[in-house]
């Protein structure tokens, strides 16, 4: 297996090389050096009905050395490809802040720092991941651990055995690189996945051994899910061919976190084939589900401008157009309510593990 | 007592309210009833004269002798030198330290004309007395309140008569006079009346003891000097602070001003009352006479016009005209034609006196001046002067990135001063200290748009910037809004004209701003370049594992961004090639030099000189020149130290000269 890393790290550090290649040989012709990097915006994605993902256009920028403008990124690309490329050689991983570390220092003969902050560095680092066309992981660039998983599940993870049956309430921490080269998926009987959007819910959920009661594996992101997790619940999906359940909240973010999960999302559009998982269905909260479910109105919270205007646009995606999707979100915008998963307990402290889940997977009651 | 009962007939009693007892009857109140003489309604009004505290009439007093010199000076065509003395008087034991004392020495001394011996006791101890109330002419005074006002309030606070020694030729002793003003009588008692030996040959000395408090900064004395000496580059100013320095601040410009003239009023200027005492006091015996030869501006051709306006006979006498006849004359006259007041009754300080004035004084990069045409408010012309002082010097900034030698951390920033700028007022080169924000200078500041000049201005608020904002109103009467003339009247007209000449000062910023911003900008892409190539170099050496050939990739990258910045030409734009082309009266101060129509500041360490001045007041005609101006500069008003580029200055801060001279005044 060390041998196969090398071997990826290989290609990986060669495309890097080649953007000081661009300069070095620009240089060469007199000629401005310029990196041109996929436009990372909702202009330049594209939605194929056909594979229900989203997928990134054709449209690039030029990102130029000698324009004053640009000049400062163009040099902070070439260090981050840098600080790129010696992880690769090092073979280590590393984090999005500890890169910005590594980059920064005084620029010679000047008072001026080459970055000034993380929110600097990071898009860069997107920006090499499009324009190389090579995943986060690939880069060894990792985020935090921000998910978590529990259910009846054994991975081998840089050769632990963890079996997720076994961790208690807490579960295991889903590592952001959680490609097969690091994570082996050796054993999983379980018949879905229940990603949740909250780590209250999924607390919840743990705590009531849901899991085991309808064999399924708990899966949480604690808001918007990291790629980790994302990908974690893709090769559960492909591999051992689980569906997939969608459970957020009722508010505009919670679709969009539905849809991020389903389609991808706009920012990394590139890595849609490898994370988004067409298939997922929305299990809840849906705007009908107060209804159904007799919540009284007075535990809504009422829509901000925010809300509003976001689930307008929501309204304009090519992956919303769907007739279901349009009533379920003009539903909202007419009760002018949001409801938070939290607002379950509303009945009693077990609804939704009791009540509300098993009556939705009964009812295969969801939204594709 | 009973009430007069001449009407009461017609009232009926009913309807009156009880009468309430009287005990006071009408003779005894008219018995009480007595003339009030302006010092006794002075000495309790004090403040309406500039004395309202310690501070305030420590500065007063001073201004009051410094104006009363210069003027006299001026008005008897000599070049005005004062030397002002204030220091720490003591009673008996030793002195407290000037910024604890209470009671101070002020002592003014001018070479100026002297003044006869009979006049002396009545300038120094009458109210309302003085030569410049009664004509309509320039000058720093107006109502002849000032210094009897400060001789009174040194009466009021330590009973001390004012100290006069005059001399007006050196034929003439001089005389010694020691007075005070009789309140009840508004008339000057002589306590000591003798002719000494004075040193000097010529001008007055004057002397004062009051109460008062010595603070530097806003609204003090050496503010006040300071501002003086830049509104003033002709007169030579030598300033004994209570703390012991000398502060000298040379001339600069080494003629007088002209002359003002004196006019008559305008028939637009004159209100109605003063229409009325004018018709009876008048010696024409014809109403066109009294026209034509009582006004400014009114031929007989336009005397006539009015008559025939009016419909009174020319040839009616003045004093027959009252009551009706008089209200269709005057308004006949608002509405008839007549040409604006002459405006050589008034003398502008002029661009290049301002601008020397504040270059010798403030600290800048830039500097600018605009003498307005001559304009009229109710009758009176006037004219309107602004400059602008801008920036903080090539020194300073040179001084400054070698002050952050750490690299910054996240969150750091290079703190901006956001300081505002500093106006500074004058009324007939006359400085204003106090009631900034209700000056109509001040206003027209605010209403100016700086931003379009590349200024930043908060809403209601002065522009920010390292920036000195100067505004003149040269006038024969100047509207104060009180007696202690604090702040110009906010007219219109004068503020209209302000803000005209704040905004040609603005654009030449503007102007000045825009170009050294391109010149700093194509500086920047240069050097922005230069430092990037370095670290993309090393970068990409580092990604190719050091087998690169740096010294070649550097240099390829750094022809290409000589190519792409202009090359020679923005060499040229980076040296000093953008002089003051396009900016009539400018300065611009640069860490190579200075281009525009700046003093040459002499860098020589000054050789101790004070006969030699003397001489100066009356210089040959060929030493007008500006070059002669300057070689005597070098030789005879040293003011600094030698530096680098020969000009120590406080940072938009009058400077600090140091030199010592003797106390005299007139």
């Amino acid at each position: 297996m060390a041998r196969k890393k090398a071997k990826k790290n290989g290609a990986v550090e060669k495309k890097l090389v080649g953007v000081a290649d661009t300069v070095i040989s620009a240089a060469e012709r007199s000629k401005d050096p310029t990196l041109s990097i996929p436009v990372r915006s909702l202009a330049n994605v594209t939605f194929d009905e056909k594979r229900g993902m989203i997928e990134m256009g054709r449209r690039k920028q030029a990102r130029s050395f000698f324009n004053v403008g640009m000049a400062k990124k163009f040099m902070q690309t070439v260090l981050v490809a840098d600080a790129l490329a010696e992880l690769q050689r090092a073979d280590l991983t590393t984090s999005l802040r500890e890169i910005y570390y590594r980059t920064k220092h005084t620029i010679r003969n000047s008072h001026e720092n080459t970055f000034d902050g993380q929110n600097e560095s990071d898009p860069l680092i997107e920006d090499l991941e499009v324009t190389l066309a090579a995943l986060r992981e690939e880069l060894h660039v990792r985020a935090e651990n921000s998910g978590t998983v529990v259910g009846p599940l054994v991975l081998v993870d840089d050769g632990d055995r963890v079996d997720c049956t076994r961790l208690g309430k807490g579960g295991y921490s889903v590592p952001s690189i959680v490609e097969p080269e690091y994570i082996q998926i050796t054993k999983c009987t379980a018949d879905f996945v229940l990603l949740v959007e909250k780590g209250t819910q999924w607390n919840r959920l743990s705590e009531d051994k849901f899991w085991r009661r309808y064999n399924c594996i708990l899966l949480t992101g604690n808001g918007q899910p990291p790629r980790g997790v994302r990908r974690l619940a893709r090769r559960l999906h492909e591999e051992k061919g689980l569906p997939v359940y969608v459970l957020v909240d009722n508010d505009p973010w919670g679709y969009y976190i539905y849809s991020v999960v389903k389609q991808g999302s706009i920012n990394l559009a590139f890595e849609s084939q490898r994370m988004a998982i067409p298939k997922a269905k929305f299990i809840g909260f849906s705007s009908a589900d107060p209804d159904r479910y007799g919540l009284p109105r007075n535990v809504g919270i009422k829509l901000n401008d925010k809300d509003i205007n976001r689930a307008k646009e929501l309204l304009k995606y090519r992956w919303f157009q769907k007739k279901q999707w349009q009533d379920e979100i003009k539903r909202m915008l007419s009760s002018g309510l949001k409801y938070e998963l939290d607002a379950l307990a509303n009945k009693n402290f077990q609804y939704l593990t009791k009540t509300y889940l098993p009556r939705k997977l009964k009812e295969k009651d969801w939204l594709d | 007592m009973s009430k007069p009962q001449l009407k009461s007939a017609a009232a009926p009693a009913s309807t009156q309210p009880p009468e309430p007892k009287a005990t006071v009857s009408a003779a005894e109140l008219g018995a009480r009833q007595r003339e009030i003489s302006v010092s006794e309604f002075f000495t309790k009004n004090r403040h309406l004269l500039g004395f309202d505290n310690p501070r305030k009439a420590l500065l007063t007093c001073v201004k009051e002798a410094v104006d009363n010199a210069l003027d006299a000076c001026e008005e008897a065509g000599i070049l005005p030198e004062v030397a002002v003395r204030v220091e720490v008087a003591s009673n008996g034991d030793s002195p407290p330290p000037a910024s604890q004392a209470n009671r101070f020495r002020i002592t003014v001394v001018d070479y100026g004309p002297g003044i006869v011996r009979q006049q002396i006791p009545r300038i120094f101890a009458k109210l309302l007395y003085g030569s410049k109330f009664h004509r309509l002419r320039m000058s720093r005074g107006q109502q002849g309140i000032g210094i009897s006002a400060a001789g009174m309030y040194a009466q009021l606070t330590t009973g001390k008569p004012v100290q006069i020694i005059s001399r007006t030729s050196a034929r003439a002793p001089a005389h010694y006079f020691e007075v005070q003003i009789d309140t009840k009588k508004n008339e000057p008692r002589i306590f000591e009346n003798k002719k000494i030996d004075w040193e000097s040959h010529r001008g007055t000395q004057v002397t004062l003891e009051i109460e008062g408090r010595y603070q530097k900064g806003r609204a003090s004395v050496d503010e006040y000097l300071e501002q003086v000496a830049i509104a003033n580059p002709h007169v030579k100013l030598v300033y004994h602070t209570p703390e012991g320095e000398t502060k000298e601040y040379p001339r600069t410009i080494h003629e007088l001003p002209p002359q003002p003239r004196e006019i008559k009023p305008h028939p637009y200027g004159i209100e109605f009352g003063m229409l009325l005492k004018m018709l009876h006091d008048t010696r024409s015996h014809s109403l066109s006479g009294f026209l034509s030869s009582d006004f400014s501006r009114v031929s007989s051709k336009v005397a006539q016009e009015i008559c025939k306006g009016a419909k009174i006979s020319p040839h009616t006498r003045p004093r027959n005209i009252h009551g009706e006849t008089a209200e269709t004359l005057y308004k006949t006259i608002q509405s008839t034609k007549i040409m604006a007041p002459p405006s050589n009754c008034i003398s502008p300080i002029g661009e290049k006196a301002i601008l020397h004035g504040l270059y010798k004084q403030i600290k800048g990069d830039f500097y600018t001046a605009v003498t307005r045409p001559p304009a009229v408010y109710r009758g009176n012309p006037f004219i309107i002067e602004a400059g602008l002082a801008y920036g903080k010097g090539p020194e300073e900034a040179a001084d400054k990135p070698e002050r952050p030698k750490m690299p910054l951390a996240e969150g750091e920033q290079q703190e901006d001063d956001n300081e505002l700028a500093n106006v500074i007022r004058y009324a007939n080169r006359v400085p204003l200290l106090y009631q900034q924000s209700a000056c109509a200078t001040f206003k027209a500041a605010l209403d100016t748009s700086w931003r379009n000049y590349g200024v930043s201005q908060s809403r209601g608020a002065l522009p920010a910037g390292p920036m000195v904002i100067f505004v003149h109103m040269a006038s024969v009467w100047v509207p104060f809004t009180s007696e202690s003339k604090e702040a110009i009247a906010d007219y219109d007209e004068i503020r209209k004209e302000i803000k005209l000449a704040l905004q040609e000062c603005g654009r030449r910023l503007g102007v000045f701003l825009r170009r050294r911003e391109h010149a700093k900008s194509e500086f920047r892409r240069r050097n922005i370049f230069e430092l990037y190539i370095e670290e993309v170099v090393e970068a990409c050496s580092r990604l190719k594992g050091g087998k690169l050939a740096k010294e070649k990739l550097k240099n390829q990258l750094q022809k290409i961004a000589k190519k792409r910045t202009g090359g020679a030409k923005t060499d040229e734009a980076l040296g000093s090639r953008d002089g003051p082309e396009g900016l009539p009266h400018s300065i611009i101060v640069t860490a190579e030099g200075t281009e525009g129509e700046a003093p040459d500041m002499p860098e020589v360490a000054p050789s101790e000189e004070v006969p030699g001045d003397e001489k100066e007041s009356a210089p040959p005609a060929g030493q007008k020149t500006r070059v002669d101006s300057k070689t005597k500069d070098k030789t005879a008003t040293p003011r600094r130290q030698p530096k680098p580029h020969g000009r120590k200055k406080a940072v938009l801060r009058p400077a600090k000269a140091r030199k010592r001279a003797k106390p005299g005044k007139s």
